[in-house]
């Protein structure tokens, strides 16, 4: 990546917003339609979603054929890496909404219930029984199992951390230039991001076939899967852009002391890492 | 560091037509754009204010059908809060701060596009919901479960409208912050920084800190109707009270995000027009950031009589009341600047002064409703109505409209009509007093919000509201009339249009030059 020798490059047009929000639009107005019932929201949810990636495919082509031509400056990479951690800050509020929903239920709404607050218990239900994890009042026959940490989680625990490590490797060897290792390292955490989808995939399966703990199954089931659901979406994605980064470094791509792309990754990659320890600290073992 | 680059390569002219406005990458079209959409919503929220106005002249139900005025509540607030206000201020910051920090552009050129084109879509789907059976959200636009939950096929367009608008302040803010912190001209440093950028940058860091918590929120209304999950349902060990928290926790913040920016402005305008610097500047930064800390620990005050632990209401009351230290700093300071000052008073620092004054009383009526225990007489009333619309009608708007006033010279180029500025002004001003001063007689009194009909005893106020709140509608009309003769011509405004204004932005000749400070003013 060349740096331009002056100047802030503002290009002078673009069609991909536009297009991004049609795709979004038209993405979300089919997952209401499919919901509501309508007719048609698959197909538009289809059509909105190819539009999507189009774009998305589209405007990073565009960025990385300005970058590779050399017309970012060194400002230019600055904006792009402030974009970035704010992207990033985003995100964990994004999370923030779902542990703060998880503290909430199991450090007041649960043991309000549970007759810590006579009135609600009085007034509500009956359920002086009812203690973490559980699927609340209105469930309290069902028969089902929280996920512990064994083994699945720890397992995935590990791979992560390892990988946070073999994403380093492979940065440090971009900087000293080993392409060889850099490749060798950015596949192997690939690999390991892809089995950490696996294993929840797996781990998904094994709570609603033996442990009959379903999305449904009260604040439990809803707080654990949309936690560990949010968060292994955000490894899918973080996986297609470590695909994309290090085809791109097969390709000859970023050069030892200018590769923002990367480090965009690496930065995204290690975020995601982080929000897994707080949910295999506060979900799985807590 | 010397000229912009431009992509001459890929894009030999820039588009023209319509189409210019669909790719631009400009921050000045960009803002133009902003501020129009802005003035269409706010004139759609208004025209459904009158609904509820002309629904309230008199007790008994006369025009629509209840539900329909609940919907009417719902989307007013909604298309006021994300369709006019928020696009306002950041159609403001399109086009003021890389003129007011000396950039080319903003940091992020077609994410800015995007930002803007979201909101034209998310609305469309926002507003098509009140065409959808079961007509539109009639909940309220904070949404609280289970009542949301009972909304018709609208629900889920709802949801995601609001996810689309979530997104687009996200990306607006991240570029605001970008061109903040990254595209200043060489000697601009954060403390030489105009106000309205130091205010905008606080008002960027929330929105980006609370969007994707409002956006969580949504989200768990989504799959408690339609997944199965019970995050706001006792029956499943959740809590619909939780909602309130993670709302509120973006409400509060929300609300700073909706005055911060006001303060910049003012605080812009009325040095201009005492022809004095401001006083206290740093003050002015350090209670600005005050309060954005502060917003994030108060937000339970909005929840007093739905039940909460003792501790909990001492602790959010005590420190809602902290809040009126910082923007006691900022009224003090405004007062201060003018004191012996050579004032004039053209259209901008007319509303500038009302500003300060009116917007001075709903931070009094917000300081006695943080009170917890009078809190339970004034909840859910008239009051809150009168409180909130004085800090967002009489404040972030009445900021708005000095904004405009004060930059359409450089906007357009030409000097707007004074005689038309004035009337606007006096207008808006007698009307929107008497618009919403019963209000709160009205609550205190005890009459209830959002609810279509009222008993006897309440006639007298809601009638003298809904002439003032009619009056306050139709003299919007002068602004518009105002601003299509300002866009189309009328005396030439000079690269400084006002003797006392100070900045970078008036070191450019007005109108603003498609591209400028290609090359970076050096700032002493
Ligand atoms: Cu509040």
């Amino acid at each position: 990546m060349a740096q331009a020798e002056s100047g802030y490059y503002v290009p002078h047009g673009s069609n991909w917003p536009i297009i991004g929000s049609v795709g979004l639009t038209s993405l979300v107005i089919g997952i209401a339609l499919y919901l509501e019932g309508m007719g048609l929201g698959l197909w538009v949810m289809g059509a909105g979603g190819a539009l999507l990636i189009y774009m998305v495919w589209g405007w990073f082509a565009d960025v990385i054929r300005e970058s590779v031509g050399g017309l970012y400056s060194a400002q230019v990479d600055r904006s792009l890496r402030w974009g970035m951690i704010w992207f990033i800050f985003s995100e964990i509020m994004f999370f923030g909404a779902f542990f703060g929903a998880l503290f909430y239920a199991r450090f007041l709404s649960v043991p309000w219930l549970g007759g810590e607050d006579p009135a609600t218990s009085r007034v509500l239900w009956d359920s002086a029984l009812l203690a973490w994890p559980t699927a609340g009042p209105g469930n309290l026959g069902l028969d089902w199992k929280p996920m512990g940490p064994w083994p699945l989680p720890t397992i995935n625990t590990l791979i992560l951390l390892t990988s946070g490590v073999t994403l380093t490797v492979a940065h440090h060897a971009l900087k000293e230039n080993n392409r060889r290792r850099l490749i060798t390292f950015m596949w192997m955490t690939i690999a390991l991001g892809l089995a950490f989808i696996c294993l929840q995939a797996y781990e998904y399966y094994e709570a609603y076939a033996h442990l009959n703990l379903r999305l449904d199954t009260g604040i439990y089931g809803s707080t654990f899967f949309m936690l560990t659901g949010f968060h292994g979406v955000h490894v899918l994605l973080g996986t297609i852009m470590l695909i994309v980064i290090t085809l791109r470094c097969m390709k000859g791509h970023f050069e030892a002391d200018s590769h923002f792309g990367y480090e965009a990754t690496a930065w995204y990659w290690h975020f995601v890492d982080v929000v897994w320890l707080g949910l295999y600290v506060f979900v799985y073992i807590m | 560091m010397t000229a912009t680059t431009h992509d001459h390569a890929h894009h030999a002219a820039e588009a023209t037509g319509f189409k210019r406005w669909l790719v631009t990458t400009n921050h000045k079209d960009i803002g133009s754009m902003y501020l129009l959409f802005s003035l269409a919503m706010f004139l759609v929220g208004g025209a459904m204010a009158l609904v509820i106005r002309a629904e309230l002249f008199q007790p008994g139900l006369q025009l629509v059908d209840p539900y329909f005025f609940n919907q009417m509540t719902t989307m007013h607030a909604l298309v006021m809060i994300f369709g006019a206000v928020m696009p306002a201020f950041t159609g403001l910051a399109n086009w003021m701060i890389p003129l007011m920090v000396g950039a080319p552009d903003m940091a992020l050129p077609r994410m800015n596009n995007w930002s803007f084109w979201l909101l034209p879509f998310g609305f469309a789907v926002l507003l098509s919901t009140l065409f959808m059976p079961g007509g539109g959200p009639a909940g309220g636009w904070t949404m609280y479960p289970p009542l949301m939950l009972q909304t018709g096929t609208a629900f889920p367009f709802v949801i995601f409208a609001i996810h689309i608008l979530g997104i687009s302040s996200i990306m607006g803010s991240i570029n605001v912050v970008a061109t903040i912190l990254n595209m200043r001209a060489p000697g601009m440093t954060l403390m030489k920084m105009p106000l309205f950028v130091w205010t905008w940058l606080i008002t960027a860091y929330l929105m980006i800190a609370v969007m994707p918590v409002l956006a969580g929120a949504i989200t768990m209304l989504l799959t408690d109707q339609y997944f199965g999950t019970t995050f706001f349902s006792a029956a499943g060990g959740g809590d619909p009270v939780l909602y309130q928290h993670i709302f509120w926790f973006f409400g509060h913040p929300e609300v700073y995000i909706l005055i911060l920016p006001a303060f910049g402005i003012v605080s812009t305008i009325i040095p201009a027009f005492a022809r004095k610097p401001l006083f206290g500047y740093s003050s002015m930064v350090y209670a600005t950031a005050s309060i954005a800390f502060l917003s994030f620990i108060v937000w339970a005050h909005h929840m007093f009589t739905v039940g909460m632990p003792l501790a909990g209401q001492l602790f959010f009351m005590y420190a809602t009341m902290l809040i009126a230290v910082p923007t006691g700093v900022k009224v003090f300071n405004w007062v201060a600047t003018m004191w012996r000052g050579a004032m004039t008073f053209e259209t901008p620092m007319l509303f500038a002064l009302a500003f300060v004054f009116l917007f001075t009383i709903g931070g009094f009526s917000g300081l006695m409703l943080a009170i917890a225990p009078a809190d339970y007489q004034y909840h859910d009333t008239y009051f809150v109505v009168a409180h909130f619309h004085y800090v967002l009608v009489t404040g972030a708007v009445f900021a708005i409209l000095a904004a405009a006033y004060y930059w359409l010279p450089k906007w357009t180029g030409h000097m707007y009509s004074e005689r038309l500025g004035k009337a606007h002004f006096w207008l808006s001003t007698i009307s929107v007093n008497v618009l919403f001063f019963p209000q709160h007689f009205l609550g205190l009194a005890g009459m209830p919000r959002r609810i279509p009909d009222y008993s006897v005893q309440f006639a007298d106020w809601n009638m003298i509201s809904s002439i003032g709140g009619f009056a306050f509608g139709f003299s919007q009309l002068i602004f518009v009339w105002l601003l299509i003769k300002c866009i189309r011509g009328g005396e030439k405004a000079e690269a400084r249009a006002w003797e006392g204004a100070e900045g970078l932005e008036w070191e450019v000749p007005s109108p603003a030059p498609h591209h400028t400070f290609d090359t970076p003013p050096v700032v002493r």
